[in-house]
């Protein structure tokens, strides 16, 4: 049996089959796997916001940004031999969990991860073949490197593997 | 813009005594409100990492419903009140006026939700007024919005705000406790970063 590894918000893990990954509670952040299935080897970052260009200020860890995490992700694995062109990404989360909030960038911010992270894959080339996003459901994911099967728990809507 | 690994001990004790002056205010509402007698703890001012943030209300898997308010005005904050699902009920149950137990997770409908709006709303409306009386300063509240999820997800998109200016967060937290000793509620005031100015300066404690 294998472990789970525990992806934080704003961070980053590599793991080999039979370990999964794992992160809990995904709102408006949004959990991008990336796995190769033949070497068995995957990845999850956990990121909060859109770009790197947002950034000002006392920022220094760049795991919460879809694109600069993506990068992080990649140059990890490449120094395991791995590359971009080999991987296939599945991502979940970028819900709108409050309402009522009019045009507040809080009630924004889910979308445009999602229009950041499937902008950056296709920038490097990386074939997304499933997607769980949007809605207003929290989401709790664990991600097989072994099977690139993404489990997808939530309280009110279920559970769904993709 | 002062940042928030700079603040001296004493801006941090001031800012600990606006959060203690809100949050009296604020239990006494909330006891008013249920009929019943509230206890909190000694506000706390903390500066966290976002990851553990969720930890504050029982981790990031914790199923709570959370009342968030934005704060215009002077100074631009956030404050949000979570409540773990099972003490949320037994205060619709005392809001409403029912049986302890009518109410149970799986049966919380508009209405009921809807109190829970409101009690939200009349608690940060009190914690603001002190606020505002103590420091002189305007706070504005727009209208509550309630989500009812997993812990981290209720919180991620409030924390994304601060992820472009640091990777920290700095909130003033106090808990709210009933007889049973039980913790009811956590409540947090989250100022934005360019609001600590603001807030510092009203106090007289800024350098």
């Amino acid at each position: 049996m294998g472990n789970f590894v525990k992806v934080g918000m704003a961070d980053y893990k590599i793991a080999r089959a039979p370990n999964k990954l794992i992160t809990t509670g995904l709102g408006s952040c949004i959990g991008i796997c990336l796995c190769d299935t033949r070497s068995r080897i995957g990845a999850m970052a956990h990121i909060m916001l859109p770009s790197g260009e947002l950034s000002r200020g006392h920022t220094h860890n760049q795991a919460k940004f879809a694109d600069t995490a993506l990068e992080m992700v990649l140059g990890e694995l490449n120094k395991d031999g791995i590359n971009a062109n080999r991987l296939i990404a599945k991502i979940a989360g970028g819900a709108q969990m409050f309402k009522f909030l009019g045009e507040s960038d809080i009630m924004k911010i889910g979308l445009r991860n999602v229009q950041a992270v499937e902008e950056n894959l296709k920038k490097h080339n990386i074939k997304m073949v499933a997607k769980d996003v949007g809605g207003n459901v929290g989401r709790t994911i664990v991600f097989d490197p072994a099977t690139g099967e993404l489990l997808i728990k939530t309280l009110g809507d279920g559970e769904r593997v993709i | 813009m002062v940042y928030i690994g700079d603040l001296s001990n004493m801006q941090l004790d001031a800012l600990q005594e606006i959060g203690n002056i809100g949050a009296g205010n604020a239990a006494t509402a909330l006891a008013q409100l249920i009929n019943s007698k509230i206890e909190m703890n000694v506000p706390r001012v903390k500066i966290l990492p976002f990851d553990t943030v969720p930890d504050l209300v029982g981790g990031a898997d914790r199923h709570i419903i959370g009342v968030y308010l934005n704060v215009g005005g002077s100074v631009s904050s956030n404050i949000l009140f979570m409540l773990p699902i099972e003490q949320a009920v037994v205060l619709v149950d005392l809001l409403m006026g029912k049986g302890i137990g009518e109410t149970r997770p799986d049966n919380l409908g508009d209405l009921e939700l809807s109190a829970m709006r409101e009690m939200g709303n009349i608690i940060a409306a009190t914690y603001l007024n002190a606020l505002s009386v103590f420091t002189r300063l305007t706070l504005v509240p727009s209208v509550p919005a309630l989500a009812m999820d997993m812990a981290g997800s209720v919180l991620d998109a409030i924390l994304a705000k601060f992820g472009e200016v640091a990777d920290h967060v700095l909130l003033l937290e106090t808990c709210f406790k009933k007889d049973d000793h039980n913790v009811v509620g956590h409540f947090f005031m989250l100022p934005e970063p360019e609001a600590l100015d603001t807030i510092l300066s009203a106090l007289g404690v800024n350098n």
